[in-house]
Order: C-alpha cells, then sequence, then structure tokens
C-alpha cells in the first residue's frame, strides 16, 4: 500500500513538471512592459481618484487639488500614449 | 503508512531541488518551459506536503500508535477535536504544518502571477522554493514525523499537553504560521525584484494581498495567543513579554511598518531601499520567529547547542542576512528615489515618522528577547529583563504611534496647508478633549500614561468618524444615493482606505483597553475556607462550596480530576456565581505510583470569568491537594502490590474506586483553598478591538468586484483621454 501511494504521487509529481517541457513555445504571457504599463495606469487612476476624495473630505484645498488632479492627469496621459505605442 | 509519508517528504525535498534548478536555468537562459516546469514545481510539493500532511492526520486521529509522534503526543483519551490539532503540537507536526502552508500560499501567489512579472517569478519561485527544500531536509533527516514507535506498540499514548486543550490553540498555531509563511511570499518576490533589477512598484502591487493576508492571519494567531493566556494560564494577564510572543510581535510590526511605507513607493516612487529593506527583515524575522520557538534557544543558550534544529535553522537566517544585504547594496542605483519630500506637513512624512517608531519597538523587542541570551553567552549567567523594562520602552512609543495613526489620515499627500490643519484637525481635537474629560471624571488622572492613551485614542476615534461622514457627505452629493447606501458605496469604492480608517479605530480601541486593564486592575491572592470572603475591586467574593469530579474519555478511559470552587461574587445588591477549577491529567511518568500518578501531571486552570464592557471579574483556583497526600501515598502502596496479585481489570475497577474516594474526601472535608481575585477594567476592549481590527484587515483585503474596476477604470480612461485632445 505505501509503495503504491508513493508510486501514484511519483506517477502524478512527473506528469505535472515535466508537462511544459513536453509543450515548449506554448506558454501564453503578458508582454513585461505592458503588464507593467497597465499597473502604473491603474495605480495613477487610483492616486487621481484619491486625490478627488481629498479633496472633496477637506484635506486638499480647491487650489492643491487643480494642481495635483493636472499633474496626476498628465502623468495618466503619458502611460497612455506609452501604451498606444506598445 | 508511515513508509508512504516517509517517501512525500523525500519527494518533497527533490521537487525542490528540481524546481530551484529549472526556474533557475529558464531565468537565465530565457527558455520559458522550463520557468513554467519550475512554477508546476511548486504545485507540485504543496500536492506531496499535502499528502504528507494528510497521512499524519489521519494517523492521529485513528490513534495510530505505530507512529511514534502519535504515542508522543495522542492519546486514546483525547478528545477527537483535540487529536486533530494534536499534530502541530509537536516540533516534527509543526514543521510539516510550515512547510504546507509555505507551500500552498506559492503556488496561490505562482498561479496569479503566471502571466506577469516575467523577468520576477523565476528568482522569486527559486527562493520560495529553496526554503520549501530548507523544511523538507529537517523533515527528511533531523526531525521526522513518520518514524516507527520503538519497541512492542503501547495500548495507550502520552497524550496532548494538557495547557493546549483550548479552542485558541487549535486556530493559534495555524494563524500564526500562516502569518509566518505568507511574509515568506513578498520576501521572495523582493529578491527576485532585486536579482532581476525590476525594482518598480509592480512586485509590491501583485503581492500586495498577501503581505496584507500575512499581517491579518499573524495579527489573529497574537490575539489567539492572548485569549489564550488569559483565559487559560491561570496568571490573569494576556501578554507576559514572553520570547515567543515578541517573536511573533517583531515581524507583524515591520510588516505593519511595510504596508505603510509602501503606499509611498506606489504614490510616489520613494522610499525603495526602504521598503525593499524592511520586507526583506520581515521574512527573516518571521524565519526568526520560527527558530526562536524550535531552535530550543529560549531555555538556554546551551539548549541551543543540543538542540538538532538551532545550527541549520541559525545558518538560513544568516545567509538570509548576508544575502539581503547584497542585494540591496548591489542595486543601490536602481533603488534610488524617484521624488524628494515635498514638505514635513505630507502624509509621507506621518508615514515615515509612523514607519521609525514601529522599527524602534522591533529593535528594542529584539533586545529584550536576546538580552539574556547575548548575556549568559558573554558572562555565563542567565539575565533576565522582564515587562518593567519592556514597558520602558514601548508605552512611549505606542503611544506616539496611536497618535500618528490619528494624524496620518487627516492630512494630505505632498503638502499639507495651515488651513487643511485646521479645517481637519478641530472635530477630533474636540472629541479627544471629550475623552480627556470623560477619563478625569473616571479618576483616571492618577495614571498619566492611560490617561494620554484614552485623549489619543479619542483623537483617532474622532479624526476616523470626521472622515467616514465627510466621505459620506461627498458621495451623497455626487451620487444622490440614500445614507446608508452611501456608506456601502463609499467603503465599497474605497476599500482600502476606509478598511485602513477602520484598523486604526479597532487599534484605538484594543489599546484604551490596555491602558485601562494593565493601570487600574485590582489583583489580590487570598487563601479561604468555604464561606469565607474576601474584597477585590469592590466586589465580595464568597467561597461558597468546593468541587470535585473525575472527568472520563469517551472511551471510558480515565482523563483527569477537577478540583474547583463555586464563588458567589456580589456588589451594590446584585450577585453572580462564578465556578474556576484546577485539572489534573494523569502523567505517565514510570516512577510515580499508580495513584500518585494522577496527582503529578500536568494540570491546568479553568478561569472563572465574568466579562463585560466595564470590567472583567475574574478568577483562578489552587487547591491544596497536598491533606489528600497520606491517602495517596498508602494507596500507591496497596495498588503496586495488587498489580501482582490481582487481574488487571478488577484492579483498574478498585482503582476507579479509590480515586473517587479520595475526590469525594476533598469536598467532604475541604482544605483551605488559595484564589487569585482580580477586576480588570476594559479587558472585554482588547477583544472587542482586536474583531474591528481583522474587519478593517478584510475590507481592506477583499478584492473589488471586476465589474466596478472596469467601469472605474473606463471612467477615468475617457477621462484622461479627453485631457489628452487638449493642448497644453
Amino acid at each position: 500500500m505505501d509503495l503504491l501511494v508513493i508510486g501514484v504521487v511519483l506517477l502524478i509529481v512527473v506528469a505535472l513538471v515535466a508537462a511544459p517541457l513536453r509543450r515548449p513555445g506554448t506558454m501564453v504571457e503578458e508582454d513585461a512592459e505592458r503588464a507593467e504599463l497597465e499597473a502604473a495606469r491603474d495605480a495613477k487612476y487610483r492616486e487621481i481618484r484619491d486625490a478627488e476624495l481629498d479633496h472633496r473630505t477637506g484635506k486638499l484645498s480647491e487650489a492643491d487639488w487643480r494642481a495635483m488632479d493636472r499633474s496626476l492627469r498628465a502623468e495618466a496621459v503619458e502611460i497612455l500614449r506609452r501604451l498606444d505605442a506598445l | 503508512m508511515l513508509t508512504a509519508g516517509q517517501g512525500c517528504l523525500i519527494l518533497a525535498l527533490g521537487v525542490c531541488l528540481y524546481g530551484i534548478g529549472a526556474s533557475l536555468y529558464g531565468a537565465r537562459t530565457g527558455r520559458r518551459e522550463w520557468v513554467a516546469s519550475g512554477r508546476r514545481a511548486v504545485y507540485a510539493l504543496a500536492g506531496t506536503a499535502a499528502v504528507a500532511f494528510v497521512i499524519l492526520e489521519a494517523a492521529f486521529l485513528r490513534s495510530d500508535f505505530s507512529f511514534a509522534l502519535v504515542t508522543s503526543h495522542s492519546s486514546t483519551t483525547t478528545p477527537a477535536f483535540y487529536r486533530a490539532t494534536a499534530v502541530w503540537s509537536s516540533q516534527e507536526g509543526s514543521l510539516l504544518l510550515w512547510l504546507l502552508l509555505l507551500s500552498l500560499w506559492s503556488s496561490l501567489i505562482l498561479f496569479a502571477t503566471r502571466r506577469r512579472l516575467r523577468e520576477i517569478a523565476p528568482y522569486a519561485t527559486a527562493v520560495l522554493l529553496g526554503l520549501g527544500a530548507f523544511f523538507a531536509a529537517l523533515l527528511v533527516f533531523l526531525e521526522s514525523p513518520f518514524d516507527h514507535t520503538a519497541g512492542p506498540l503501547p495500548a495507550e499514548g502520552v497524550g496532548l499537553n494538557p495547557l493546549l486543550r483550548h479552542p485558541s490553540m487549535m486556530i493559534h498555531p495555524p494563524m500564526l504560521y500562516s502569518g509566518y509563511t505568507l511574509f515568506a511570499v513578498p520576501f521572495a518576490f523582493a529578491v527576485g525584484a532585486l536579482v532581476a533589477r525590476r525594482l518598480n512598484a509592480d512586485w509590491i502591487r501583485s503581492t500586495r494581498p498577501f503581505t496584507l493576508g500575512a499581517w491579518f492571519f499573524l495579527g489573529i494567531g497574537i490575539v489567539l495567543g492572548a485569549r489564550w493566556s488569559y483565559s487559560e494560564l491561570g496568571w490573569g494577564g494576556y501578554w507576559a513579554w514572553d520570547p515567543v510572543e515578541n517573536a511573533s510581535l517583531m515581524p507583524w510590526l515591520t510588516g505593519t511598518a511595510f504596508l505603510h511605507s509602501v503606499m509611498i513607493q506606489e504614490k510616489r516612487g520613494m522610499l525603495k531601499v526602504w521598503n525593499v529593506s524592511l520586507v526583506l527583515a520581515t521574512g527573516v524575522l518571521a524565519i526568526l520567529g520560527t527558530f526562536l520557538v524550535r531552535s530550543g534557544i529560549l531555555d538556554s543558550i546551551h539548549a541551543f547547542g543540543a538542540s538538532t534544529l538551532g545550527v541549520p535553522f541559525l545558518t538560513l537566517i544568516a545567509v538570509m542576512i548576508a544575502g539581503s544585504i547584497f542585494l540591496v547594496a548591489s542595486r543601490a542605483a536602481e533603488l534610488r528615489s524617484a521624488h524628494r519630500l515635498d514638505s514635513l506637513l505630507s502624509r509621507e512624512a506621518i508615514f515615515l515618522l509612523n514607519n521609525l517608531v514601529l522599527v524602534l519597538l522591533c529593535v528594542a523587542i529584539w533586545w529584550g528577547t536576546f538580552f539574556p541570551l547575548i548575556a549568559e553567552a558573554v558572562t555565563g549567567r542567565r539575565a533576565s529583563i522582564g515587562p518593567p523594562w519592556f514597558d520602558r520602552f514601548t508605552v512611549p512609543l505606542t503611544l506616539v504611534l496611536v497618535l500618528l495613526s490619528g494624524i496620518g489620515p487627516l492630512i494630505a499627500w505632498r503638502r499639507a496647508t495651515a488651513a487643511n490643519l485646521r479645517r481637519n484637525f478641530v472635530a477630533p481635537l474636540g472629541v479627544a478633549t471629550a475623552a480627556l474629560a470623560v477619563a478625569l471624571l473616571l479618576g483616571a488622572g492618577s495614571q498619566p500614561d492611560a490617561l494620554v492613551m484614552f485623549v489619543f485614542a479619542g483623537f483617532v476615534v474622532g479624526g476616523m468618524g470626521q472622515e467616514l461622514v465627510r466621505g459620506v457627505r461627498a458621495r451623497r452629493v455626487t451620487a444622490r444615493e440614500p445614507l446608508p447606501l452611501a456608506v456601502v458605496s463609499l467603503v465599497r469604492r474605497n476599500r482600502r482606505r476606509y478598511g485602513g480608517y477602520t484598523v486604526h479605530v479597532g487599534m484605538a480601541l484594543l489599546f484604551v483597553g490596555i491602558a485601562a486593564s494593565s493601570s487600574f486592575a485590582d489583583e489580590r491572592d487570598v487563601e479561604l475556607v468555604p464561606g469565607r470572603s474576601a474584597e477585590v475591586g469592590g466586589y465580595e467574593v464568597e467561597y461558597v462550596r468546593p468541587t470535585s469530579e473525575l472527568v472520563a474519555a469517551p472511551n471510558g478511559r480515565l482523563e483527569r480530576i477537577d478540583f474547583g470552587a463555586i464563588l458567589r461574587v456580589s456588589k451594590d445588591g446584585s450577585a453572580t456565581t462564578l465556578r474556576t477549577e484546577r485539572s489534573f491529567f494523569p502523567s505517565s511518568a514510570p516512577e510515580l505510583g499508580p495513584v500518585s500518578r494522577f496527582f503529578e501531571g500536568e494540570a491546568t486552570s479553568e478561569v472563572g470569568l465574568d466579562a463585560g464592557l466595564r470590567e472583567d471579574v475574574w478568577m483562578s483556583v489552587a487547591p491544596d491537594t497536598r491533606r489528600l497526600g497520606p491517602r495517596v501515598a498508602e494507596g500507591d502502596r496497596v495498588f503496586s502490590g495488587a498489580a501482582e496479585t490481582l487481574p488487571a481489570r478488577e484492579r483498574d475497577v478498585l482503582l476507579a474506586e479509590a480515586l473517587r474516594g479520595l475526590v469525594r474526601s476533598y469536598t467532604a472535608e475541604p482544605p483551605p483553598a488559595t484564589f487569585r481575585l482580580l477586576v480588570s477594567p476594559m479587558v472585554t476592549w482588547i477583544w472587542l478591538g482586536a474583531i474591528v481590527v481583522f474587519l478593517g484587515a478584510l475590507i481592506a483585503l477583499w478584492p473589488s468586484p471586476r465589474t466596478v474596476g472596469r467601469r472605474v477604470t473606463a471612467a477615468y480612461t475617457a477621462r484622461v483621454g479627453r485631457e489628452a485632445r487638449v493642448p497644453a
């Protein structure tokens, strides 16, 4: 019984780790730079939204928020342009 | 199934070594199939560790005494509930649990990032498998849970340590180990990011749920340990600055610092060196925590030498520290900040201060934990550091920390203006002043530390309340939603922010409970006979009558003997009855007699507790069993002789009758009993505060619904897109 358990586990392990080696070139992966830019874009959107909430809850004055929002959106636009260029 | 279990562990070690090689080869050559194979080795590790764990768990549940570990850590009288958890009461079972949890979390993060973090993931895989290989090697070569019981199989096992028979202890170790192993994930990805020189915030975002999860589970483990100490150890406290407690607190503190400072890197591209150092330190401290508990070093520096695990753990920690320092130093150029601090009056500056305080706390606790060992190594004499030493450092630092947790959320990123400060600080300061007035009215002025904590906690609660009210108001203006829906929508759309605020409120409540209970508790140790009373904290406590009981396990064998007391607690005309007990579990030590072994084994306390929001009335009993001594000795003499003359079954029946007589005699002629009586204010706030903290962490952890994410993304893309068409 013990040997049967070990044998079955061994077979499953070998099949699992060897599968990619039997089918090379089938890996689907996102382009690293695109993934990085998309993550940066999402983070920038979050920053814009946070700044907006900070403004609405009184932590940022109208002038400060407008300046910050303008610069954050410019940064977001730059990220979108780089994404489009890929 | 011993061979099957051991075979799975050997397979686990082999899979780790293969996976490390495959991942590194794939990363170096760019051959993605090898990287994928390395990643699958982690899944295979999880599978083999799970099979080994299930085999061991089944042996415990079946009371299979062919397993040496089951014989030494379980028994047929151990309830099934506790037999299932006795696995991790042992060194070997704990290490296997560590390996299993590490492999499960590693599988989860590597599956989640299987199409991303292409440069980082292979190195992170190798690090995670390296840690897995370390624990698998310990299990295969030094601490196998699959050793066969030496000699003939015993009919009964030694049993689970009675102190561990508590519901908290069911969950406490898996929570702590989940925390430790989850911290391995950001550690591994930080190493991967450093090796691959991909040091933007992408790896931080991907591993953030794991970091927060580690903080969440470790926190739960710490609180459960405190709760167990309070209700099971019979000394009346919940935190003793014990090295095992400190070992779990240290990575939690640096993890807390990382969760805050990492926001600065995400938002501003700053503090990369600090963040990566914090996460590496947290990973090392998580291993250090396991090392402290498992190496034997806590007993004495000399026990460390005798332990089989001390040297391997110390070697691993040395490699982790040296590797971390090398990687950070050699990547100094890539770790340069993208921006500088705009103002000392900004949220970034407050976060930096908060980080400094958390790290100082960790350093103080580290020194207090290791000082006795360092002193012993240098002087040969063991020095001890007690709670007063820890309090001297931790109390002021914690006060500052609570204040900062109130200030941080009230001020803006980048810079705060005087007008901003005025607008945001007035209401919280008002709440703090009200808290001061209430505390002074209730007589808290005699304890300045506690008074300051109440004021700061009031400031935190006031600030977070104000944030919620303003946020809801803004939401109602823009979305025109009714109040309850606006609250839900606001929190749902800003989970990190309001989850974090909830955590801050919970911590404030928790620290109020700690400050009140440690500053204003009234404690007395008294000896009473039935009918006599004592006073504590304004309560009159009367020892009504003793109790005693032989408690049998479901299989009919004697599990324990309970000696206890019924107490009547009264104050201002109202009264309640409490029951407290001391349970004696039989020892299997061969030198003890057949009767005395039932009184000389491990003993546990069941405390009498009347818990409330205002105060806890807590009591434990230490029954004086010395009066039973002559009769126990007589029983030993009689039953030792009977072993040769009476059949075993008949002797067992007579022994049970003799024990019943002894137990009855305790209640018939009760000796004086010593009681610890404690009236401790606001202890319940600690547990409630912890629940609020974990609720907040859950809010922050809960993933945003995909639809919301898409809608938000689409809305902002359109907005930013419109902006892009406008000439600058």
